[in-house]
């Protein structure tokens, strides 16, 4: 962990890691696209609104698993005071309230011709909008003190608060009676998905995720110019008072 | 104790004690938690009349009439059984032996007057010919998917 | 290939999802790397007009890293 915890160490890493994710995002993406949208049969019930479930299940999951990174990012920061666990946070904070608004907007979508509504009030629904709350909450409070430190640590409590509403979504489905049906892919006995479909489902879900990976890389070299154009501005403030 | 250890002594307790709080809060408001009630838990609770309830089930085989745009079915959890009227379009998935929640008030008769209804779909997903293929192999599990579970 | 687009009538539900996941990491993307530029520029100028800054030592790294993501 100390290892990356370095700012120019993570740049260089980032440098060498970050082309084959970009790669690796683009031909996945567009195998699944392929697989989804063309090369996959319409289900037996829900005819070609199957298709939705290609964005709206990954982007789930990455708005989950973006939450989880953001916690553990947190938790780091929190305990052991690295500079980059808090910029990891801040940076992964949009992109999981992305993925989070797909869901919630796919889920629309397809919620209404097979349920007959947009949106209903159960409890895997609602943990979900939460989950976008919690998103918000974190952007807004990590900008929200001068110093950008405070707004770092408040930001990190919220985070790990929050985070107990992960598991919350994952089994609000078993604990309680939900319009939204049980899990169909990480479940006891194996996926209840046929291959053809499981196969554009899974493409989806890891080009998500190294879209994820990207762009946070992005954005966390972002977070380091802008920490270093902080310093400089702040050295030449102080020069300026002393001379 | 140095002081990352008791920082991370201090994350750690706090989240297990924010887990246990919500945890204690979840059990509390598990009633009004869940989106809907089988057939059995409404006999067995009873509902007063005028208090808009969602109920939730399989649609009964053979239990759907009907009369222009009104329908009768009945709502069952294979135990029980209550009877319903919903005048209104029906979701696509609509179906016998599908899943269904409809939201509405107990008549005095004891004839479920729906204002809405919502289709419930399992977690299974396959092509027509897989699931042609199983129902003509025999191993099609009726009726035990897709419903709401005890 | 007009069947393809019509999604066996469910074209209303179908493209718009896509459309929307779409638009929201497209988005993501962008404005992340917008934000990077912007600020690589800034801090350019900042480096060029204090030379003299020991931070200078570190702009190597943050040339290279740049020209991988330009390529």
């Amino acid at each position: 962990m100390h290892r990356f915890a370095n700012p120019a160490r993570f740049l260089r890493l980032a440098a060498v890691v970050m082309p084959w994710t970009a790669g690796a995002t683009v031909l996945l993406i567009a195998a699944g696209l392929f697989f989804g949208l063309v090369a996959s049969p319409a289900d037996y019930q829900q005819g070609d609104t199957v298709r939705i479930m290609y964005v709206h299940v990954p982007s789930a999951w990455m708005g989950l698993f973006v939450y989880t990174t953001m916690a553990v990012a947190s938790a780091t920061a929190l305990i052991w005071k690295h500079p980059l666990a808090d910029l990891v946070a801040k940076s992964a904070a949009p992109i999981g309230a992305g993925f989070t608004l797909v869901c919630l907007v796919t889920g629309a979508l397809w919620g209404k011709p097979m349920w007959g509504t947009w949106w209903a009030w159960d409890a895997r629904l609602t943990s979900m909008l939460i989950l976008f709350f919690l998103y918000l909450g974190h952007m807004a409070l990590v900008d929200a003190f001068d110093d950008p430190t405070r707004g770092a640590r408040a930001a990190a409590i919220l985070a790990l608060a929050g985070f107990v509403n992960v598991p919350i979504i994952k089994f609000s489905v078993d604990w309680w009676n939900t319009l939204h049906q049980p899990a169909s892919v990480v479940k006891m006995g194996g996926p209840a998905i046929d291959p053809s479909m499981l196969a554009p489902l899974l493409l989806m879900g890891v080009g998500f995720t190294t879209f994820f990976v990207t762009v946070l890389f992005l954005r966390v070299r972002a977070e380091i110019l802008a920490a270093k154009i902080r310093a400089i501005r702040l050295t030449q403030v102080r020069g300026q008072g002393v001379g | 104790m140095t002081r990352k250890q008791r920082r991370l002594y201090f994350v750690v307790l706090g989240m297990l004690a924010l887990g246990a709080a919500t945890a204690l809060v979840l059990t509390a408001f598990n009633d009004n938690l869940v989106y809907f009630h089988s057939p059995t838990e409404l006999a067995e609770k009873g509902v007063p009349p005028e208090r808009r309830v969602r109920i939730g089930g399989l649609v009964e085989k053979g239990s759907i009439q009907r009369d222009g745009q009104l329908v009768r079915f009945r709502v069952t959890d294979m135990v029980n059984a209550v009877p319903v009227t919903y005048n209104g379009i029906l979701p696509d998935l609509f179906r016998e032996e599908q899943g269904v929640v409809a939201e509405g008030k107990m008549g005095t008769d004891g004839v479920f007057v729906a204002a809405d209804v919502l289709a419930k779909h399992d977690e299974n997903y396959m092509p027509k010919e897989v699931s042609d293929a199983l129902k003509a192999s025999g191993h099609w599990q009726d009726g035990k998917e897709g419903g709401p579970k005890e | 290939m007009a069947s393809f687009f019509e999604m066996g009538g469910y074209a209303g539900y179908v493209w718009p999802a896509y459309a929307v996941t779409a638009v929201v990491m497209g988005a993501l993307l962008v404005a992340s790397l917008r934000t990077l530029r912007n600020r690589e520029a800034e801090l350019r100028v900042l480096q060029q007009a204090r030379p003299e800054r020991p931070r200078r030592r570190q702009t190597p790294a943050a040339g290279n890293a740049e020209a991988a993501g330009d390529a």
